[in-house]
């Protein structure tokens, strides 16, 4: 299975970007269950909205933190609307593409980010 | 890179010895052992000889060594085939559950055909106890299953106290010694079982080849049927360079099995000493009743594919349990026979040793072990709320798989 992974997944899995806590998030988004085996949490920091900082943190398998990493970076400097689209075939292409079994690990990229941005609308409203 | 092999138990180095027996059975002496002219004798003559040497390691008879494809079809037919001898006069079978996919397949399959299967729990030690097995006998019980080691967490299982009970009512016992036999003591005798299973590539022989052990008077049908070979119990020309580098690995491991042991026993020590030291970190199974050659760990806070792929990196072949890592994303079902919240199983890590590894391998692995679980853990938001006091069961987002 493993094997099955693509160069860039392997990058980001060993050196992902905007790992980490983030101080004082506008929004969070927690996604997954420990139970399962992933968690996913994006913090995002917004101005005149748009994403201007986003870490991540995950418990997850290569395929979840490599994805992680993606999200991030695809959703950095973009508007709440235009991050929002962001799906998890445009993480999957963005990785040139996952084994299939590991594609649900990248819907839950694309929903922790989704989760992120509806708290800090709800903490705004 | 220099690369460390410490994945023994999903398979294991060719002997160069073992090799070397093998060679002149491809090229040379290629001859059906079924022919009667000199090409066949000597493909027979060799078979016969291995066939002692496999029959010695385990305490047998020659003839009552069967040669398989492997571990699984050792299985299959052990399980099946007892089944089928009994087809009309019984209908129950006996196993845990810890076993091998190789025993719990067939037996789920012959649940789904009328059979009724009894799965006897292990305690958290990863050891079923002998007096469970023995209560979950009926009158119509076939054949009672139980694995000599266990393949994941190395456990050692009661085989000659079930044999005792086995052997009092009457009942065929199959043990799946394929982690075992070449590496701890395995005699037939002393552990009391009709059947016993084991393969070759487990202990430095090739894939593709294994054996069952058929005690003379053990009522069993064939599960390949076709031209009679193997005393009927197994159809198919025989695998003769397989079957000869078997027999050499066997010798090999007889000779070597108590030097063997000993070495690995303190590499095994080491590494349980050491990595036991790192945080939140615990042994899977039982400390003492376990093969010298298995370490495995769980590392709370991480996801266990991650940590293999991490080691990989470092040039360290592993294996996990995890269900991230498995093809139906499910936790390993011997983890969670040991009782673990399901969240603690995520993050296991098996270690299996052999002969080739050295003190500085162990030591190399030592080295490297911490940082990739500490790297793992600074990216983890389950280790954060372990960290910060928090319930992990109360760490819940939406349900993915
Ligand atoms: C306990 C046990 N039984 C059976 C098997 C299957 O053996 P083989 O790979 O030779 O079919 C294995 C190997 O993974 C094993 O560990
Ligand atoms: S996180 Fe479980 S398979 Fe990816």
């Amino acid at each position: 299975m493993a094997s099955t992974y693509t160069e860039k997944v392997m990058e980001l899995f060993r050196n992902p970007k905007n790992m980490g806590e983030m101080k004082d998030p506008d929004g969070v988004g927690e996604v997954g269950n420990p139970s399962c085996g992933d968690v996913m949490s994006v913090m995002i920091k917004v101005k005149g909205n748009r994403i201007t900082d986003i870490k991540f943190q995950t418990f997850g398998c290569v395929a979840a933190i490599a994805t992680s990493s993606m999200i991030t970076e695809l959703a950095k400097g973009k508007t709440l609307e235009e991050a929002e689209k962001l799906s998890r075939q445009d993480v999957a292409d963005s990785l040139g593409g996952l084994p299939p079994i590991k594609m649900h690990c990248s819907n839950l990229a694309a929903d922790a980010l989704k989760a992120a941005i509806e708290d800090y609308r709800k903490k705004r409203s | 890179m220099n690369r460390i092999y410490m994945d023994n138990g999903a398979s294991s180095r060719v002997d160069d010895e073992v090799v070397k027996e093998m060679l002149p059975y491809f090229s040379e002496k290629y001859g059906n052992a079924s022919s009667l002219h000199s090409f066949g004798s000597e493909a027979r003559e060799a078979m016969e000889n291995a066939r002692g040497k496999v029959a010695a390691l385990i305490g047998a008879k020659p003839e009552e060594i069967i040669f398989t494809s492997g571990g699984t079809e050792s299985d299959n037919l052990a399980i099946k085939g007892t089944a089928a001898a009994k087809c009309g006069k019984g209908d129950h079978i006996i196993t845990t559950n810890i076993e091998h996919p190789a025993v719990l397949e067939p037996c789920r399959y012959l649940g789904k055909i009328g059979y009724k299967i009894a799965y006897v729990k292990v305690g958290n030690d990863g050891i079923v106890r002998a007096e469970d097995i023995e209560a979950a006998i009926t009158d119509k019980t076939v054949v009672v299953s139980v694995m000599h080691a266990n393949n994941e967490i190395g456990t050692i299982q009661p085989i000659a106290e079930i044999g005792k009970i086995a052997e009092k009512r009457g009942i065929a016992f199959h043990c799946d010694a394929v982690q075992s036999a070449g590496k701890i003591p395995v005699d037939v005798n002393k552990l009391g079982v009709s059947l016993l299973s084991i393969s070759g590539h487990k202990v430095h022989g090739p894939k593709g080849v294994g054996a069952l052990y058929v005690r003379k008077g053990t009522a069993i049908e064939p599960i390949l049927h076709g031209g009679g070979h193997e005393a009927g119990l197994r159809s198919s020309t025989e695998n003769i360079p397989g079957i000869v580098g078997m027999g050499k690995a066997c010798e090999i491991a007889k000779r070597d099995l108590e030097r063997n042991a000993a070495h690995v026993l303190k590499l095994r020590d080491r590494l349980i000493d050491a990595a036991l030291k790192l945080e939140e970190a615990y042994l899977n199974g039982s400390r003492e009743t376990r093969l010298p050659y298995n370490a495995n760990f769980r590392f709370l806070g991480i996801e266990g594919e991650s940590l293999l792929m991490m080691l990989d990196g470092m040039g360290i072949a592993a294996s996990t349990g995890s269900a991230c890592s498995s093809k139906k994303l499910q936790a390993s079902h011997v983890l969670l026979a040991l009782g673990l919240p399901e969240w603690q199983t995520h993050g296991s890590l098996r270690l299996t040793l052999s002969k080739y590894n050295t003190m500085e391998e162990v030591d190399f692995v030592l080295g490297e072990l911490p940082e990739a679980v500490s790297k793992l853990r600074s990216m983890s938001p389950v280790w954060r709320k372990l960290k910060m006091g928090g319930r992990i069961e109360d760490v819940h987002g939406k349900h993915i798989h």
